[in-house]
């Protein structure tokens, strides 16, 4: 991997709420990892465990509390000029989860897609931003007739198309798509993500996928970060996350998958977590450690050595 | 196998401002004892409002039963007045919701909502009832249940909301339990638990399930049999093994088709082409024809009849009359075929 261009670097990212009070929440609690350019990083984890904040941190919609967002070397997180943060903005964007509340009910759909246009002056007049408006509906598969209507006339998959093409007006580089299918039915899912990946092979996009749908997840992603209460605790390559999952907690997350496979249903197993069950002693360094190239686990010295008599090569 | 519930022809419409919706247009399904049955479909196939028939809880104001049955125990239920409604919801026919969050009262504690039933149905004095709901808690797999009786609803997280919505529903021992997507707002770890505990209660205290659900892993999991809906109508429905290796009717195919296992690779997952139908109007032949690939001229001008398969297999396909020509299946589903082919030939040569 290392002919790759680094173009998000996260570095020891840490996000906490109420800080200095009782109710405490270190909701990211020091994680690291790069995103590649041109690659989908998917994150998955049971709700409450921080992904969706880590995506939010990354784009500077919570100041970090801690650690660096650094975007092609430059931090997200640092002193900016208003036009600074402005050129930044249009290199990030997001795909939020729900369709029905992240679009605002009483704007035009084509006002909708052209705010980010308006923004930042990418049209000079106002048939060059209606033309723009028209040709991203196309691109995500509606049609120029759906520019006067309003979000409420619109399904749940087509709202999502919505959002794609809001998030893609402003031409960025990165996108987070923070649970972008998790609100719709099974065929429409599948139609949101050839879109994500037709869009991403057009534009040489490069995505954070957030999800908890673990066969979606594998199947849209290069690599998979999985995540525990704040931390990192698996990073692989995708193939590799699902044959070699050796984190017991990525272990009991793929176990309890549903298969649409009755057989494999009637024989399953699953596995529970806790984390008392890695028995760390006090002087324990935990920290990720790679156990082969590219995959790394969060794990004591003594468990990294188990780890790599147990890890499988292809 | 005794039935339990037997839906007969049933057909629903809702009454809007932009006209009438055939919201169910001849559902026939029957119910046996200590089964489970899963209703799949997209949203707006009319699963919810199938099942919400059954325990009358569709608005008044606007909706309307055209015609059909609904047995339980031989009586007809659709005819039933409020006040034997009520006798029957909660304690023969249960049901549980999909949003654990929304469908507990957040101003009563756990201990009250969960000795409702108890004392409404079962006439059982406080003091036992509260006996009976400790020890349902338990049943449920709610830790501590002295102290969490107490407790209200927003103390606990969703998946032991819905492990006391779960509690409150069999309460009183129901015959049929309808659950209405009661995993899709969980995570996969607590879905699993959920879907466990519900099949484990259910050996236990003999109870019939519709499960009504989107999630195709999730019914591979605890479905006996299958009923897959399309457009207010079931088009195929089968045991669990018939659905899933051996699918007739081209939704199903659609359906397998689009979902990535965890071993896809191909560039792009398979989407079913275009919009579920209007209700408003129906389309004269076969609702699924305009998506169909293989859709023939009968299927835009003469609804399908339920074909059969086998005798627990049904489909509502004009591709298996006699007359029509032999298509081939998606591959995922071929594959899917071939798979079922070879346990047949295991099952018969094997013997034991």
């Amino acid at each position: 991997m290392a002919e790759l261009e680094k173009l998000i670097e996260v570095k020891n990212l840490k996000q906490y709420f109420n800080v200095g009070k009782p109710k405490e929440v270190r909701a990211v609690d020091g994680i690291s990892f790069d995103i590649y350019k041109g690659e989908t990083l998917g994150l998955v984890g049971e709700s409450g465990c921080g992904k969706s904040t880590t995506g939010r941190s990354m784009i500077r919609l919570y100041n970090a509390t801690d650690g660096e967002v650094l975007y092609r070397g430059e931090n997200v997180h640092g002193k900016k000029s208003g036009s600074q943060l402005k050129s930044f903005n249009r290199k990030m964007q997001m795909i939020f989860q729900d369709p029905y509340a992240s679009l605002n009910p009483r704007m035009k759909v084509s006002d909708v897609i052209a705010e980010g246009i308006d923004i930042h002056g990418l049209a000079k007049s106002q048939k060059e931003r209606i033309e723009r408006v028209y040709s991203l509906l196309e691109t995500v598969g509606l049609n120029r007739e759906h520019a006067n209507r309003f979000p409420h006339e619109f399904s749940g998959g087509q709202r999502q198309r919505i959002g794609i093409a809001r998030a893609l007006a402003v031409e960025p580089e990165f996108i987070i798509a923070d649970e972008p299918i998790s609100a719709l039915d099974v065929s429409i899912q599948a139609q949101v993500v050839n879109l994500l990946k037709k869009l991403q092979k057009e534009k040489q996009l490069t995505y954070l996928f957030i999800a908890h749908d673990l066969s979606m997840v594998k199947y849209i992603s290069d690599r998979i970060g999985v995540m525990f209460f704040g931390k990192l605790v698996e990073l692989a390559p995708a193939e590799d996350l699902y044959r070699n999952p050796m984190h017991p907690y990525t272990q009991s997350l793929l176990s309890a998958i549903p298969i649409p496979d009755p057989d494999y249903e009637r024989s399953r197993t699953r596995k529970t977590y806790e984390p008392s069950m890695h028995h760390y002693k006090e002087d324990d360094d935990v920290k990720m450690r790679e156990i082969a190239p590219g995959h790394f686990v969060n794990c004591s010295e003594a468990e990294f050595k188990q780890y790599k008599t147990e890890y499988k090569p292809k | 196998m005794k039935k339990l519930l037997e839906v007969k022809d049933l057909n629903i419409s809702f009454h809007t401002f932009a006209g009438e919706v055939q919201a169910i247009r001849g559902v026939n399904f029957d119910l046996y004892e200590g089964e489970t049955l899963a209703i799949v479909g997209e949203s707006g196939s009319g699963k919810s409002v199938t099942t919400k028939s059954i325990m009358q809880l569709l608005p008044p104001g606007n909706s309307e039963i055209k015609a059909g049955e609904i047995l339980f125990n031989d009586k007809d239920i659709v005819k039933a007045s409020e006040k034997e409604m009520q006798k029957i919801r909660g304690k023969d026919i249960s049901m549980i919701f999909q949003d654990p969050m929304t469908s507990l009262n957040p101003t009563m504690t756990i201990g009250k909502q969960i000795m409702e039933p108890l004392l409404k149905h079962r006439k059982l004095s406080k003091a036992e009832a509260k006996e009976r709901a400790l020890k349902l808690l338990d049943l449920v797999g709610i830790p501590k249940p002295e102290i969490r009786i107490k407790q209200y609803p927003h103390q606990f997280s969703g998946g032991m909301r819905q492990r006391v919505v779960i509690a409150i529903a069999l309460a009183c021992t129901p015959k049929v339990l309808i659950a209405d997507e009661p995993t899709t707002a969980l995570d996969v770890t607590i879905q699993g638990q959920i879907l466990d505990l519900m099949k484990e209660l259910q050996k236990r205290i003999e109870t019939s399930i519709i499960f009504i659900t989107h999630d195709l892993g999730v019914v591979a999991n605890v479905a006996d049999r299958v009923a897959v809906m399309y457009g207010g109508k079931i088009v195929e429905i089968g045991t669990v093994d018939e659905i899933y290796y051996n699918p007739q009717h081209p939704y199903t195919w659609g359906l397998i088709s689009s979902m990535p296992s965890l071993d896809t690779t191909e560039e792009e997952l398979y989407v079913i082409p275009g919009t579920p139908p209007d209700l408003l109007n129906p389309p004269k032949g076969d609702a699924f024809a305009p998506r169909n690939p293989y859709a023939m001229k009968i299927d835009l001008e003469e609804e399908p009849p339920m074909f059969k398969v086998s005798d627990t297999h049904y489909a509502a396909t004009w591709l298996l009359h006699p007359d029509a020509p032999k298509v081939e299946p998606p591959l995922a589903v071929k594959e899917r075929m071939d798979k079922f082919q070879e346990k047949q030939a295991g099952s018969l040569n094997g013997g034991k």
